[in-house]
């Protein structure tokens, strides 16, 4: 049986990628950024999943004006790094569970989720730099990830409670697939930023470690914060966190089990525009 | 009966709904071509005649030459397609946003690293902080150049 291990939630800031493709990390403006990482790429390389399952938002990217779905869900073989104006990311082609998708599809549309099914797109920052962060840069990325693009960018966006209802489908669809994996969902995006107008810049370093110790502790009432708070505390950007309650629905817990062992948390400011939020859950079962 | 919209309050920001998508169609239209090479050599070989391909308004056009974010956003324009056009001239995301607060690149660089702008007197339109349209321009920058 097929069964999610753990949690991995992140910022997936673009200036970050640029960052490492450019090899600044070490620089006094992004030293204190990636350190926050260290002990993730660590504990990423000891639980090496097989599958990844990550929730991200594309960015205009994969999905123009012409058309916007509101969950899309990757089942192809894979996925190449977008060019988003600045040429492609310099990464490893990105590599998909086609099977396992397929899977997830039958089971959380049968669940009354209504998934757009995508079988080709180029992947942006949003999936990419997760990827960086936690494996570092290597010559391939060392497991099958599985996209999940969530509308965060034309309004109206999916709440929060349906997002936290949409993990927990994604957690049953996963048990219920025969073959043995070792899935980790990862929920990116997120803490304050905001990227337009007179407002840009807007951080709340207060509502974010608030947020954090609400998704840990109680991730169900946090769900039914209304989207107006989250735009109006943590910047028009904030909303990305919406993401998070999707990866946070899936963990054991929810479904009456243990609660989650926190095995690292970080919060910097800033990183170009925004706060770097990242957060590690492991299921106890 | 009118939708519920209660993101129209707060400074400084345009909430990108359906209603502004159906405004900007053609502007984020455009931007999104600059996510092919030739496309942005094209652009930058002549503005306006690659900008008279698309069904833009005239207004958009000229938002679009002079590099005014702010008025492409009135325009229906969406800050990560308005991104595209950044990144073709070759800005960060950093530049991009600095830009629409009449702060100058220092300045806004220097309120980010100093902890980014407080929430305090910006939630709500009518309040006084600095991102309330009375204390436009920010930026000392702005105020020596006025």
């Amino acid at each position: 049986m097929a069964r999610i291990t753990a949690s991995v939630y992140t910022s997936h800031i673009p200036a970050v990628g640029v960052a490492m493709d450019l090899g600044k990390t070490q620089e006094p403006y992004w030293q204190p950024v990636f350190e926050g990482y260290e002990y993730s790429k660590e504990w990423l390389k000891e639980n090496k999943p097989d599958v990844v399952f990550l929730v991200y938002n594309d960015h205009g990217t994969a999905f123009s004006l012409e058309m916007i779905p509101t969950f899309a869900l990757g089942t192809g073989a894979e996925y190449p790094p977008a060019d988003e104006g600045w040429g492609p990311r310099p990464v490893p082609m990105v590599h998909g569970h086609p099977e396992l998708s397929a899977h997830i599809a039958q089971s959380v549309i049968q669940d009354d989720f209504d998934l757009t099914l995508i079988n080709e797109m180029p992947v942006d920052h949003g999936l990419t730099v997760p990827l960086s962060v936690m494996c570092g840069q290597p010559e391939a990325w060392p497991f099958k990830v599985i996209p999940f693009h969530v509308n965060v960018v034309q309004y109206p966006v999916p709440s929060g409670k349906r997002c936290f209802e949409l993990g927990q489908a994604i957690r049953r669809a996963v048990e219920s697939f025969d073959e043995d994996l070792n899935v980790q969902i990862w929920g990116t995006g997120g803490m304050s930023h905001q990227l337009q107008g007179a407002r840009a810049g807007l951080i709340n370093r207060e509502w974010d470690n608030a947020f954090l110790d609400r998704l840990i502790a109680d991730p169900a009432d946090l769900s039914n914060m209304p989207h107006i708070d989250y735009v109006r505390e943590a910047g028009s950007e904030g909303v990305e966190l919406v993401m998070w309650l999707i990866a946070r629905g899936a963990m054991a817990d929810v479904n009456g089990g243990a609660a989650p062992t926190v095995k690292h948390r970080f919060y910097h400011v800033p990183a170009s525009n925004t706060a770097v939020g990242h957060l590690i859950l492991e299921n106890n079962i | 009966m009118s939708l519920n919209k209660p993101y129209k309050d707060i400074p400084g920001t345009t909430i990108f709904d359906a209603e502004e998508s159906r405004k900007g169609y053609w502007l984020n239209q455009f931007c999104s071509s600059l996510m092919k090479a030739e496309n942005r050599t094209r652009f930058k070989a002549d503005e306006r005649a690659y900008l008279n391909e698309w069904k833009m308004t005239e207004a958009q056009k000229d938002a679009v030459i002079s590099r005014d974010l702010n008025e492409c956003i009135r325009l229906g324009g969406n800050i990560y397609f308005l991104a595209r056009i950044g990144a073709t001239d070759g800005l960060t995301f950093q530049q991009m946003a600095g830009s629409m607060t009449g702060m100058s690149e220092e300045e806004y660089r220097n309120m980010m690293v100093g902890g980014g702008r407080s929430p305090e007197g910006n939630r709500y339109l009518g309040e006084d902080g600095d991102a309330q349209p009375h204390r436009q321009p920010q930026g000392n920058h702005n105020k020596e150049e006025a």
